[in-house]
């Protein structure tokens, strides 16, 4: 990206015990981008944020706002909106207060204030809820007065950590399309953190998958899921995560085929791969129950969610999932075929996506 | 349901002013799971309490393998419960966290079956590597195993599931809840699985009880509830994304949404001049021509599959289209309606 607004070069967290939380995370974000970080527990995406707000001081490396190198500022001289998990509000105050509350601290002259905190009450919608107390309001409405108390100072960059852990699932999705809705008519430059493959596919322009202190991969959400960098991606994104078969590539005359480690199974493959050991990924998706399919097994489990299921097969290789239409019988015999467009090839040694293009 | 273990006449639980639980009918069957669906505050765990005998029911009756429940101590019982929270003795190795129920008073079972048996359960749930561990040093995942662990190594009558995985990451929430359900498989126990994620409850569940401030909304199949539920309620609790819901009004004989969408002529089964219908995303088609026209709004990538959200006279609709299929944001489709698929009910007047 040629202009970008927020840059993070070289940063790195060690904690005084000697944990490395953070390894060397170089990032650029372009202005009204919206970024997460996504990872499991301890990946590091927290103490990134939170060296990007100021609330933890790097250790090595840089981070330059607008240009400016804010690394070492603290975190209220950065121009930064920060929203916590929704329990951050004021108990004894309305819902009017607590997000006027930023401005009064600051300063701001009571018309303009009124002026701004009515527009952002609008724009979130909470008109009607704005003499409340945040108690009185249900989760997801508690979480827009504190996206709405960020708003309201007009920051040039949003940082959130995982805002929606605590609501129900079904209000978490409704938050997520009302935080795009937002981003869709603001974009403003936001990093926003979390642990939920689902919330970063919904909510990122781009996804940065991280792991042990270290960036994993860098790319929209149909670039991640579709074309990881390696099995660490492969298996963070997307739930349920790939199938991974174990076995060994082998020169054909026309193309190649792929031998399991169990050699029953045996898979021709349309696409030119190096010969030797391979980890095959191919996503549920791309299965389909069909005679006569390389990879065969019992279903052993059939999950419904309603507009899918997930068929669970026992193969020689280990548990397979499909994503299907359709209900399958637990004990009937399944036989499966692969969209081969979509299959990936993993060297088992170093995890890289031999099939990966970019 | 075979056989039936577990059945609630009736129950209510006040707190004060506050009815937890309202005329609660429930049964379970002696090999089944059964999921109880409903969001925060709604009486979930308040029922769990109640069953286990942590709370008495203000009235009803709790009738347990045969006998009156409500006769019995909580330790009679003999049930299992699991919280969101583990709360494990952090100083003790796993080991030792998993016998503690074996060498409560009262049982006097030998040490070698003792041992067999958090054995057994450690194996089960793959964790017999972190037999000699101490509780502090295991993750999040790992403790929650261990705190199953700890409470089927007493093989209790009844498994009591407090949305044990919510506290855990996605992907490992993910993991554990199949494991769950071939576990309780294996084990053979009934188990009542309390939670507010709807993917848990459809997958997981034989049957689906739907809980709403204290009373029971439906109660049935996953299918059941996902294909034809009672109310829109209900509806709005399963799938993801949500069904969408159109209110209707009759003009002229054919049902309108507000916005003057003609939607179906008027249905001689519906005397009513109000409706709400309910359609699912995955039965909303967008065709290259029509005579009303919708604008796409917002376009979602789930991964399997996208979602457009989509502004239609004025309703706001969610649509699940294949993959693969160019959608963009401000581009013009032709929404078509499976209308055989869908629900419908009555648009009462909420009641005060």
């Amino acid at each position: 990206m040629s202009s970008s607004f927020l840059r993070i070069s070289g940063l790195e967290k060690v904690y005084p015990d000697g944990t490395r939380a953070v390894k060397g995370v170089d990032l650029a974000i372009g202005e009204g981008e919206f970024i997460v970080l996504l990872g499991p527990s301890g990946c590091g995406k927290t103490t990134t944020l939170r060296m990007v707000a100021g609330l933890e001081i790097a250790t090595a490396g840089r981070i330059e706002l607008a240009g400016t190198d804010v690394t070492l500022l603290r975190p209220s001289a950065r121009d930064v909106g920060f929203v916590f998990q929704f329990y951050a509000l004021y108990p004894h105050l309305s819902v009017r207060e607590n997000i006027a509350f930023p401005l009064r601290c600051s300063g701001v002259a009571k018309a303009e204030l009124k002026q701004r905190v009515d527009q952002v009450i609008e724009q979130v919608g909470l008109v009607s809820l704005a003499s409340r107390r945040p108690t009185q309001l249900a989760g997801g409405d508690r979480q827009r007065v504190a996206l709405a108390r960020a708003m309201v100072r007009n920051p040039r960059v949003y940082l959130m950590d995982e805002p929606l852990g605590t609501l129900d699932a079904d209000r978490r999705l409704e938050m997520c399309e009302f935080i795009r809705a937002q981003q869709q008519q603001r974009a403003v430059t936001t990093l926003y953190v979390t642990h939920d493959q689902e919330e970063a596919m919904t909510l990122a322009d781009r996804i940065v998958v991280m792991e042990a202190g270290y960036i994993r991969q860098v790319g929209t959400p149909a670039e991640v899921y579709e074309n990881p960098r390696d099995l660490f991606v492969a298996n963070f994104v997307g739930s349920p995560g790939m199938n991974f078969l174990e076995g060994t590539v082998e020169p054909r005359a026309s193309g190649s085929l792929f031998v399991g480690r169990d050699a029953s199974v045996q898979i021709p493959l349309d696409f030119s791969a190096p010969a030797g050991k391979a980890t095959l990924g191919i996503r549920p998706e791309y299965l389909r129950a069909e005679t006569g399919g390389p990879i065969a097994g019992e279903v052993i489990l059939d999950e419904y969610l309603g507009s899918h299921r997930y068929t669970h097969v026992q193969t020689a290789l280990g548990r397979v999932v499909m994503r299907s239409p359709s209900k399958h019988q637990v004990g009937e015999r399944a036989e499966l075929a692969l969209n081969l467009a979509h299959a990936h090839l993993f060297d088992p040694e170093t995890g890289k996506n031999r099939r990966y293009d970019g | 349901m075979a056989e039936s273990f577990l059945r609630l006449r009736s129950v209510s639980k006040r707190f004060g002013e506050l009815a937890a639980l309202a005329d609660v009918d429930l049964e379970l069957g002696s090999n089944e799971l059964l999921v109880v669906l409903g969001r925060t505050g709604a009486g979930k765990t308040t029922l769990l309490r109640t069953i286990a005998g942590l709370e008495e029911p203000s009235s009803g009756s709790i009738e347990m393998a045969g006998q009156n429940a409500l006769a019995l101590s909580p330790a009679e019982r003999d049930v299992a419960l699991v919280f969101q929270n583990f709360s494990l003795y952090p100083d003790w190795s796993v080991r030792k966290n998993m016998e503690f129920p074996l060498r409560a008073p009262g049982r006097s079972l030998a040490e070698s079956a003792i041992r067999e048996r958090v054995e057994w359960a450690a194996a089960l749930l793959k964790i017999s590597h972190l037999l000699e561990r101490r509780a502090t040093r295991l993750s999040g995942g790992e403790m929650q195993r261990v705190a199953i662990g700890r409470a089927i190594v007493r093989r209790p009558k009844l498994f009591l599931m407090d949305e044990p995985l919510t506290n855990l990451d996605a992907k490992l929430r993910e993991a554990l809840r199949v494991e769950l359900v071939s576990l309780r498989r294996e084990i053979g126990a009934p188990m009542i699985y309390v939670t507010h994620d709807q993917a848990e409850a459809l997958s997981m569940g034989d049957r689906i009880v739907v809980l709403s401030k204290g009373r029971v909304l439906q109660t049935g199949t996953p299918e059941t509830i996902y294909r034809v539920p009672s109310s829109p309620e209900v509806a709005r609790l399963v799938g993801q994304p949500r069904i969408n819901l159109l209110a209707l009004q009759l003009r002229g004989g054919t049902w309108t949404t507000k916005g003057g969408l003609p939607i179906l002529p008027r249905n001689a089964a519906h005397p009513e001049s109000n409706m709400i219908l309910g359609v699912r995303p995955e039965h909303i088609q967008f065709e290259a021509s029509g005579d009303a026209p919708a604008k796409v709004e917002l376009v979602e990538n789930t991964g399997p599959a996208q979602v457009a959200v989509f502004n239609w006279g004025g309703e706001r609709l969610h649509a699940l289209v294949a993959k693969g299929v160019p959608l963009h944001v401000g581009a013009t489709v032709f929404p078509h309606l499976d209308l055989a698929r869908a629900s419908i009910w009555p648009d009462e007047p909420p009641q005060v």
